[in-house]
């Protein structure tokens, strides 16, 4: 279909036609139908829960995340220690529950400025096409293909070790997969018969995107951001290996996860109470990142 | 066609010139060299070896002697593995991790697209559950612990494969599990959201409408249509998957490529970085080339080649 | 394992604990069929003797050639490719007697040209050889490498076939201990000459040990064969030796547990405790001082004191026992134990003793208060940096812990990357650093000598005139008794500065399965197989 064909109608003209419907009954809408997905609220209650034990459960134990006692290193789960004991005799309980704060920001943070560059930088690839498109993907290219791991020493030497710090290594890569993903939608997305109607009818280019691509392209949104959480969690233990995370002797579930990994086969337990923390949160953003899609998702309203 | 094949060229160019010159200066930038030891080397012996590499001519000369190298396809010694070239590392490990990475890429692909679309076709039943249960799982678990749970379960409590080592197709199993299991997971959820997307396109009611039955409207219909956001993960994730990882290379002691891109930063092996890294981005750049290409085929309507409309 | 000095290789053996494993006896016939299967630490960065530098080649090289001398089952240097030698009355020139029926694995004669070439070339500023150093011992050695003077000058000859004549720069009793290293080897000068690149590959390589290098994949595998054209080859039992090459310490942990090597070392902390319990590893002595640099130029640590209160205030047989778990010894002074003293059969440590008490927490904290800083009061923020590896992180933490308990002190952790840790310790941009070293050869001058003023490897930037005029006093005093005297005194100055806070002396790990017999191994963690075998 060759533009050429049609004429644009006078923006001015009042009789330009909204596709979209009233956002007051949107949201209420999406909550509605959010609420009917037992496995997404499930999800949804989980990730309140932890986050309510991440900021809340230090102050319930008996231990704090630096205290050792080095007779009762690598002790096995007990009564004493449910989680029981890291290398240097310190409560693992508790480490877990300190760690949860550090991993849970870090995976929301990462996952949300994801969000916001990639959707915006994918969009106005896939929008403008051509020449602009072109360059946008090929800078992509050249950002993903310098060293990840050149970038990052050159930035722990120039700044100190600390959350910022992660969150800017993080965010300097996970974008561009997302923009990716949303590109490659919004270039099938635009050729659609209810976008080209939109533009015909005069809708400006950030409305097409905001209120037709997006939403459109949720799906795979959702996933991607989803999927970084887990990404940007263990990365952040690679992150600590060059320098870059929280120092010890705090610890973030990547980091006890990826310690319990090397002495799995003597004390097995140091490596399942992390990971088992972090599958649980995974296993509940997804399913609230799923409800949240279908829920979210205009072809599903009725 | 061709026309838009001879721009990609040249646009991979442009890329690679500047990744090669970002790389060198960011390599240079980071505190260390490849001679940089815990005992520190004599001050004569250390003249010697930076005459001998080169390393004591001005950054520019560097550069430049670098860039006239490359147009030979010569990357030049590894400082690190003195009597070996960039090219023959590359020669060495590359293959290695292609064959583990496509055995990884075949898996995930097999298995994730098909889940994917069984998952959407029953939505909010069982099998969906199943499906994104695991899916889920396979995310959240990094390939590092995936690779040591295998280790410690298969190997070390019921002695069914090897531990580690490269040495027939046994050995190759354990790795690719732990390398697949990430992409697969994420494709049977991307497979499974487009297609679920698809399905409630009018175009596929029309066609439900007209009798078309469902095997056919699978195939020829929602599949095609929804396989985009899949293959636009698959471009750059097989790029990847196949020039090595890390992680699972080092714990199975793989002779791979993907450990050297590791190990030559620490190293501050200089030659072999950029080697590497020049490699990796054009198997990138190529790989997504592939992506656009396949878009093209996927969807008729979109053009690649089209001018910019806004 | 970054520290392993091979120079230290194997006089450490004659002198100290290197130690024969199993049984020397006649091993059945069918048993050397078995190959020996060993787990390498690394990939030998090069296979030329000239151009090597660390553990992964000498581990190699070690099995593929062999110097004018060796060691024997009991630690002493025998003669090896020469079969004596000669000193001169002035310590200066040594005439060794290369062996008639010594051969190359080609069955050419080994000749003192070999080595003559195989020294001039390693010397040469071409070549570039990283381990130069360790020839400057010859007579204008350093001078030829730094370009100042022709090969010609170099004092090494070959007489004829038969007959290598070495003039030294300066007396070195423990030179021919150093000819069994394996910078001192033979190259073959006819086929090497022409093409350098025939010592890289194991098709060209020509050696003349006990094994023949035959297959090389590269980051993965070796195998070796036994060189029938080898002088001594009625002494070599296994037909085979097949070694991986493991990086990664867990890995090495499950190959060995899953039955695919024999022997291995360096098992990751976590592990040590289990594999000893299951008597799958040994612990063995290693010649090194595991301690932490304080950077003395910068306040609070200018003030000795506040160094040693620090030192005082932490228990290290707590650490020795439940954190690193393998039965290091927790140091009360600097130079570690098996370092012999002046008289026959004493030992410098046991003769030196301890300059200060472990966790002596009384006197650290009235140092402390001393200092001006009562309770820790005062003190401005600490930071102790260590590079990233799991077993340094327990100790830092470990330590943090006991000077918050024990005084009061708030030390934050910080961690680098491996040579970026490097640049900040040669460049004093630390308070508190980890810090290590391993003998270069068993003598207390290996570790006095690193405290001198000038020393690049000098990280706590300590200057003291009376502790570099003690040193070199040393160095230039001959006779035994008033040389160590010197060295027990200098070590006590160093003690009473305590620029440096010393944690343990180093041990090694050995994991090997209990029918693997016949092998030596040495404190500088070097394993021969010449007469090794599999049950």
């Amino acid at each position: 279909m060759s533009d050429n064909l049609f004429t644009p109608i006078d923006a001015s003209l009042d009789t330009s036609y909204d596709f979209s419907r009233p956002s007051t009954s949107y949201w209420q809408d999406v909550w509605r139908r959010l609420k009917k997905n037992k496995l997404a609220l499930a999800g949804l209650f989980i990730i309140i829960l932890v986050a309510i034990i991440a900021i809340l459960g230090p102050f319930f134990t008996a231990y704090s995340y630096s205290d050792q006692d080095l007779k009762i290193a690598n002790q096995s789960p007990s009564l004493a220690h449910w989680f029981g004991t890291d290398n240097l005799g310190r409560d693992l309980l508790t480490r877990v529950l300190y760690g949860a704060r550090i991993s849970l920001s870090i995976g929301i943070v990462a996952s949300i400025s994801t969000m916001v560059i990639g959707v915006l930088y994918g969009g106005i690839a896939g929008l403008a096409g051509g020449r602009i498109d072109d360059l946008m993907m090929r800078l992509i290219d050249i950002m993903w293909s310098i060293p990840w791991l050149l970038y990052v020493i050159l930035l722990m030497v120039v700044m100190q070790p600390g959350l910022t710090n992660i969150f800017i290594a993080l965010a300097l890569v996970y974008w561009m997969p997302m923009a990716r993903i949303v590109r490659g939608q919004i270039l099938s997305l635009r050729e659609l018969e209810y976008v080209m109607a939109a533009r015909l009818a005069g809708a400006g280019s950030w409305r097409i995107i905001i209120k037709h691509l997006i939403p459109n392209s949720l799906g795979p949104i959702l996933i991607t951001a989803t999927l970084t959480i887990p990404d940007a969690i263990f990365s952040e233990a690679f992150l600590s290996y060059i320098g870059l995370g929280v120092s010890a002797p705090m610890a973030s579930w990547g980091v006890l996860a990826s310690e319990g990994a090397t002495s799995l086969r003597s004390y097995p337990f140091q490596l399942f109470f992390p990971a088992i923390a972090i599958c649980i949160t995974m296993l509940s953003f997804n399913f609230l990142g799923d409800g949240l899609r279908d829920a979210l998702d205009p072809k599903m309203r009725k | 066609m061709l026309q838009y094949v001879s721009k990609r060229i040249l646009s991979l160019v442009l890329v690679l010139y500047i990744v090669i010159t970002a790389t060198f200066l960011l390599m240079h930038a980071i505190p260390g060299g490849p001679f940089t030891a815990e005992k520190k080397l004599a001050p004569e012996v250390l003249r010697n070896i930076n005459a001998r590499y080169h390393l004591d001519d001005p950054l520019w000369q560097q550069y430049t002697d670098y860039m006239g190298n490359i147009l030979k396809f010569d990357f030049g010694p590894s400082f690190k593995y003195q009597d070996r070239t960039v090219n023959k590392i590359i020669a060495d490990g590359f293959p290695v991790s292609l064959q583990l990475g496509s055995l990884a890429v075949l898996l995930a692909v097999a298995f994730g697209i098909p889940a994917g679309i069984i998952a959407a076709l029953r939505h909010n039943r069982f099998l969906d559950y199943l499906v994104m249960s695991s899916s889920t799982l396979g995310i959240s678990i990094p390939s590092f612990i995936l690779a040591s749970l295998l280790i410690y379960f298969l190997a070390f409590k019921i002695k069914l494969f090897p531990a580690a080592m490269w040495n027939g197709f046994s050995y190759m199993i354990l790795p690719s599990i732990s390398l697949a299991a990430l992409p697969m997971a994420v494709i049977a959820r991307l497979m499974r959201s487009s297609m679920l997307e698809v399905l409630s396109q009018d175009f596929i009611r029309t066609a439900r409408a007209k009798g078309v039955g469902q095997g056919l409207l699978i195939y020829r219909h929602a599949l095609k249509n929804s396989l985009i956001p899949v293959v636009t993960y698959v471009g750059p994730m097989a790029a990847g998957v196949l020039t090595g990882s890390f992680v699972v290379e080092s714990i199975f002691n793989i002779p791979g490529l993907g450990r050297h891109f590791v190990t030559s930063i620490y190293n501050r092996d200089y030659t072999v970085i950029l080697g590497i890294t020049i490699f990796y981005s054009a198997l990138i750049v190529f790989f997504n080339f592939l992506v656009d290409i396949a878009y093209v085929l996927l969807d008729p309507r979109i053009s690649l080649d089209k001018k910019g409309e806004n | 394992m970054s520290f392993k000095k091979f120079l230290s290789l194997l006089i450490a053996i004659t002198l100290t604990g290197a130690f024969l494993t199993g049984c020397t006896s006649t091993g059945n016939k069918d048993s050397s069929d078995k190959p020996v299967r060993f787990g390498q630490l690394g990939e030998p960065e090069t296979l030329d003797p000239r151009k090597a530098t660390g553990q992964p080649e000498g581990q190699f090289l070690l099995q593929m050639y062999e110097g004018l001398t060796a060691y024997d089952a009991d630690n002493n240097a025998v003669p090896a490719a020469a079969e004596k030698w000669e000193v001169s009355a002035d310590g200066l020139t040594y005439t060794f007697h290369i062996r008639q029926n010594a051969k190359w694995s080609n069955g050419d004669q080994v000749t003192a040209q070999d080595f003559e070439y195989a020294w001039k070339t390693l010397l040469s500023p071409e070549i570039a050889s990283r381990y130069a150093e360790m020839l400057f011992y010859l007579k204008n050695g350093e001078a030829y490498n730094s370009g100042k003077v022709k090969a010609e000058a170099v004092g090494v000859k070959a007489v004829d076939p038969n007959t290598l004549e070495v003039t030294l720069e300066a007396p070195t009793p423990y030179f021919p201990q150093l000819t069994a290293c394996y910078s001192y080897f033979p190259v073959h000068k006819k086929t090497v000459e022409n093409n350098a690149d025939r010592t890289a590959n194991p098709e060209t390589i020509i050696s003349n040990g006990p094994f023949k290098l035959t297959a090389w994949s590269h980051n993965e595998k070796a195998e070796f064969v036994k060189n029938e054209n080898y002088w001594d080859a009625g002494k070599v039992k296994a037909k085979k030796l097949e070694f991986s090459i493991v990086e990664s310490n867990t890995t090495r942990v499950s190959l060995f547990e899953n039955d695919q090597i024999d022997l291995t070392l360096d098992p990751p902390p976590s592990d040590v405790e289990r594999l000893i319990k299951e008597k799958k590893a040994e612990i063995t002595p290693h010649l090194g001082t595991y301690y932490y640099s304080f950077e003395v130029e910068k306040a609070p640590f200018n003030n000795p004191k506040v160094r040693k209160a620090l030192t005082l205030a932490i228990d290290r047989s707590a650490i020795v026992k439940e954190v690193t778990k393998a039965k290091q010894i927790p140091a009360g002074a600097f130079v570690p134990l098996g370092i012999p003293d002046a008289a026959k059969g004493s030992d410098f440590r046991n003769i030196g003793g301890d300059y200060f008490k472990d966790n002596d927490i009384e006197t650290a904290k009235k140092l402390l208060a001393e200092a001006g800083y009562p309770d820790g009061k005062g003190l401005p923020p600490i930071t102790l940096t260590y590079n990233t590896h799991e077993g340094h992180k327990a100790i830092a933490e470990a330590l943090q812990e006991m000077w918050k308990k024990n005084l009061g002190v708030q030390v934050e952790l910080t961690n680098q990357e491996w040579k970026v840790f490097l640049k900040t310790c040669a460049a004093g941009d630390f308070q508190i650093a980890r810090d290590g070293w391993s003998a270069d050869f068993p003598d207390p001058m290996t570790f006095l000598s690193l405290f001198v003023s000038n020393n690049g490897n000098n990280h706590a930037h300590w200057k003291n005139a009376q502790f570099d005029q003690l040193v070199s006093q040393a160095k230039t005093t001959t006779a035994p008794a008033s040389r160590v005297k010197i060295m027990h005194e200098a070590e006590a100055l160093l003690m009473e500065e305590m620029p440096v806070l010393p944690i343990y002396f180093y041990t090694m790990t050995y994991m090997i399965k209990p029918n693997v017999k016949g092998f030596v191994h040495t404190v500088t963690d070097y394993i021969y197989f010449k007469e090794a075998y599999v049950e």
